[in-house]
């Protein structure tokens, strides 16, 4: 009985992998962009002829395997960085090639009860780099303010450092959770708390709107306001290869750009990127 | 006597000897697998001790990766190449300080405020598990009916299945809230709450190896003592317990490995704020925590992934030095003190 039920699984696993015309893509890659990136592979007009192989792991991560030819592309929710580019130099003697496939807003939240709902970049940056402590330095209740962030290794935090903090570091005391629900969830549990993330609207946290400075208006993240790019903080998202798209992989990434393939982009809660003309 | 014969004929002894050899083998390879693992953890962190060569990428131009664009069909070569980096500073500049911000311009690897998150909520976990774990053990070995203990101990080792991430998804949501609505503390997440998790963790394991070692006390120590007129609960404090120490020390101690090493439930409960201080409801970062969140996006082969993987190798070696420790001295001097009560 036992040899049977062995066989049966040996043969399966065999059938299995024994399919040559099946052509194989593997994304790898940013795990905020793993849902998105599945979303995708489930709505391409031709899934059936091509199996995709959709992995996270981090954007890092995603480079490593694109270094190290174990993807065929890499998606990323950061830009490719100077000692990476060194390294696809090194090894394949190209800087690889960059897409850029959706846009991001990035939001800064407060919790429901919070009363405050605009802030200007800088006041957004005096927070989370320590300089407001309490509530009060915006206008708000007399109540220290407790600082949410993303973790280091996410791509939202290196942009958010970069863009909004200046390059200068967050404040030590601010408390690092792993990925954007934690942080959601905190923040709707936190009555004075505050955090950022990729836009997105969830229950007990109200977005603040924001503005690059006093003298600008303010603009809470909606398609409109970051496809003309009028509010302040978006960032693109990416996939990286290591050569020019060629068959499978140029279809999948044409389509992509398309107006449909754009138009699941809304699904996983990121915006469409504008597709630069020439 | 045929029997007995049988065993002893040369080609069985051969046999024996063979039996003998692979479970040697197999006890030796966990040594060995271990050694390997460190090896290959340090080996990884060496690019940090190799004095920095600055020349080699800093100088060399690159071009930025070539932009796809499928509408106008051609792949845009941008000719901007990257300014060279400046001179990187050197890791151990910032290693002994106590501001860790890898990632930016200037990244800092301050180590301090991990170490000392890590050991702080350490300590919760074990001041809350440790004596928790230790009474329940004695509780259900001798105060509380068969019947009942049929049901507590399956009970509390079903504790010890529960996968660390549902630990730290009850601390995330339940235990947080919990702890600063009685405790009215600032932050929903901090030491405490980590080491409550963490506490939860190790429980069972100290639960089980405890009522392990009590149930291998001979039963004529106990009897004696009840004989001699000394209470349950005399008895089970100062006859069972000491002369079960050997087994509730190494209980504690594997408590403090599981607690000092746990990953999941540290990310998710403590804030992971690199901060020192000694306040229970401060934040804290732990080693492991640190190395489990950066290392899925961290340049591989920069030092950052250096530190990452030196930080591994101090954890290791920590917890091993502890074990060590506690292994010569706890087991010989203290027991012995301990001991000589009763004996």
């Amino acid at each position: 009985m036992k040899i049977v039920v062995l066989l049966l699984v040996v043969s399966c696993l065999l059938i299995t992998c024994s399919q040559p015309n099946q052509r194989r893509v593997t994304l790898k890659g940013s795990d905020t962009m793993v849902m998105l990136v599945q979303l995708w592979t489930e709505y391409y007009p031709e899934r059936k002829e091509v199996q995709f192989q959709v992995t996270g792991g981090g954007s890092g991560v995603g480079i490593a395997a694109l270094l190290n030819a174990t993807t065929d592309i890499c998606s990323a929710s950061r830009p490719i960085k100077k000692m990476e580019i060194a390294r696809l130099n090194e090894l394949y003697g190209s800087s690889g090639v960059e897409v850029r496939v959706a846009t991001d807003g990035i939001a800064v939240y407060v919790n429901k009860s919070n009363p405050i709902s605009k802030m200007t970049i800088e006041q957004v940056r005096k927070v989370f780099i320590g300089e407001y402590k309490n509530w009060e330095d915006l206008g708000g209740p007399d109540e220290r303010i407790i600082l949410y962030s993303r973790e280091n290794s996410s791509g939202t935090y290196e942009f958010f450092k970069d863009k909004v903090l200046k390059k200068k570091d967050f404040a030590a005391n601010a408390q690092n959770l792993v990925g954007t629900s934690a942080l959601i969830s905190a923040v709707s549990k936190d009555p004075f708390g505050i955090g950022f993330s990729s836009a997105a609207f969830a229950e007990g946290i109200s977005t603040v709107a924001l503005a690059k400075d006093d003298s600008s208006n303010y603009y809470l993240p909606t398609e409109e306001t970051i496809g003309n790019a009028t509010y302040p903080v978006s960032r693109f998202l990416y996939f990286y290869m290591r050569e020019d798209p060629k068959g499978d992989i140029k279809k999948f990434i044409d389509w992509i750009l398309t107006p449909e393939g754009q138009a699941i982009v809304h699904k996983a809660g990121y915006f469409p990127v504008k597709i630069l003309k020439k | 006597m045929s029997k007995i014969s049988l065993l002893t004929k040369k080609d069985n002894r051969w046999f024996e000897r063979g039996i003998e050899f692979v479970i040697k083998a197999v006890a030796s390879l966990s040594i060995l697998l271990i050694f390997l693992i460190f090896l290959f953890v340090f080996r990884e962190s060496l690019t940090l001790f190799v004095p920095k060569s600055n020349s080699e990428i800093a100088t060399i131009k690159y071009n930025a990766p070539k932009v796809y664009n499928p509408e106008s069909g051609i792949l845009n070569e941008k000719e901007v190449s990257k300014k060279p980096s400046p001179l990187q500073e050197s890791v151990w500049d910032t290693f002994f300080k106590s501001v860790w911000q890898p990632v930016g311009e200037h990244p800092k690897f301050g180590v301090l405020p991990l170490l000392v998150g890590t050991l702080k909520v350490t300590l919760i976990a074990l001041v809350i598990g440790a004596p928790l774990g230790i009474l329940a053990a004695i509780c259900t070995s001798f105060f509380i009916s068969a019947r009942l203990r049929n049901i507590i101990k399956p009970a509390i080792e079903l504790l010890a299945s529960m996968p660390s991430v549902v630990i730290g998804f009850f601390c995330l949501i339940i235990i947080a809230s919990l702890t600063k609505s009685v405790f009215g503390l600032d932050l929903r997440l901090n030491a405490l709450v980590g080491g409550i998790g963490l506490a939860i963790a190790i429980i069972p394991i100290i639960f089980t190896i405890t009522d392990d070692a009590l149930q291998t006390v001979p039963k004529s120590l106990r009897e004696a003592s009840l004989a001699l007129g000394a209470t349950e609960w005399q008895t089970a404090f100062k006859v069972m317990l000491p002369a079960a120490a050997p087994g509730v020390f190494s209980a504690v101690l594997l408590g403090f490995g599981r607690a000092f090493g746990e990953t999941m439930i540290a990310l998710m409960a403590t804030g992971n704020a690199a901060l020192i201080s000694l306040n229970p409801a401060g934040s804290i970062r732990t080693l492991a925590a640190t190395i489990g969140a950066e290392m899925g996006e961290v340049i591989w082969g920069s030092d950052h992934y250096g530190i990452l993987f030196l930080l591994g190798s101090i954890l290791f070696l920590i917890s091993f030095g502890i074990n060590i420790v506690l292994e010569f001295y706890v087991k010989t001097r203290l027991l012995q003190k301990i001991q000589g009560k009763i004996g």
